[in-house]
C-alpha cells in the first residue's frame, strides 16, 4: 500500500475512545452516508479492528486505501466502491 | 440468499446476552441473517424495561460481576442492549420469543421489548435454523 498519509478524506471518524464492536460500527455507519466514490477514515483503538475492519470491508467490496498504525492507535482510509 | 447464523438465547444474565449481542453484531456486519429465538431466561431478559435493571450475571463467575461492570463502564463499552440495536440498524436480525415460556410466565408479546418480532414455537426456530451456517446456544 502507498504512502496515503496525504490522501485528502471526505469525512473522518474518531473512533479512539469507543470499544469492540464500536469502531467497526462507526465505520459501517460513516460508510452508509457517504456517495460511492467517497473516502472515510476511521482512528480506532481497538486491537481487533486491525482484522475486523479490512474483513468488513472486503466483504462489503470496498476498498481499503491505507492502513497507517499510530501511537495507541490505527487510521484507517477506505473508499465506498459500490 | 444471505448466510444465517441462528441463535437459541436460553440465557438471561448480561455476561451471556453481551457475547450473543456482539455474535449477532458480527454476523451482521459480514452481512448475514440472524435468527434469534428466545426461550427461558432469555425472555425474561426481553421484558419490558429489564434491560434497564437487569445485573445478574452467570453463577459460576458470580465474584467477577461487579468488577465487569466496573471495566466496562470504564472502557465505555457497549452494553448488551446497545450491540444489539446496533445489530439490527446495520442488518437483518429477527428476534422471535418461544410460544411455550411466554404462556408458562403467563406472558405474551405486548410483556416484552418492541425490539421482539414475533411468537414462534420450537418447530418454526427448526425451520429456520436447519440451512443456517453458524447455529449457537447460549
Amino acid at each position: 500500500m502507498a504512502d496515503t498519509l496525504d490522501i485528502v478524506v471526505d469525512k473522518e471518524i474518531d473512533a479512539r475512545g469507543s470499544f469492540c464492536p464500536g469502531p467497526l460500527m462507526e465505520l459501517i455507519r460513516g460508510m452508509k452516508t457517504l456517495p460511492i466514490g467517497g473516502t472515510l477514515a476511521v482512528l480506532s483503538g481497538d486491537p481487533g479492528s486491525l482484522k475486523d475492519i479490512p474483513a468488513w470491508l472486503a466483504k462489503a467490496g470496498h476498498e481499503l486505501l491505507a492502513t497507517e498504525p499510530h501511537e495507541g492507535y490505527t487510521r484507517f482510509v477506505a473508499r465506498k466502491a459500490r | 440468499m444471505a448466510d444465517r447464523m441462528s441463535i437459541v438465547l436460553f440465557s438471561g444474565t448480561v455476561d451471556k446476552l453481551l457475547a450473543a449481542s456482539i455474535l449477532a453484531t458480527g454476523a451482521a456486519a459480514m452481512d448475514m441473517d440472524v435468527e434469534i429465538f428466545l426461550t427461558t431466561w432469555g425472555i425474561e431478559a426481553f421484558r419490558k424495561g429489564a434491560y434497564k435493571t437487569n445485573t445478574r450475571v452467570s453463577k459460576d463467575f458470580e465474584e467477577y460481576g461487579s468488577v465487569m461492570r466496573e471495566l466496562m463502564a470504564a472502557k465505555k463499552a457497549p452494553t448488551w442492549w446497545e450491540n444489539l440495536l446496533g445489530a439490527r440498524e446495520i442488518g437483518d436480525v429477527h428476534i422471535a420469543a418461544c410460544s411455550m415460556t411466554l404462556e408458562l410466565f403467563g406472558l405474551t408479546l405486548n410483556d416484552l421489548e418492541s425490539v421482539v418480532d414475533e411468537v414462534t414455537g420450537v418447530a418454526t426456530f427448526m425451520e429456520r435454523a436447519k440451512d443456517s451456517k453458524v447455529t449457537l446456544f447460549i
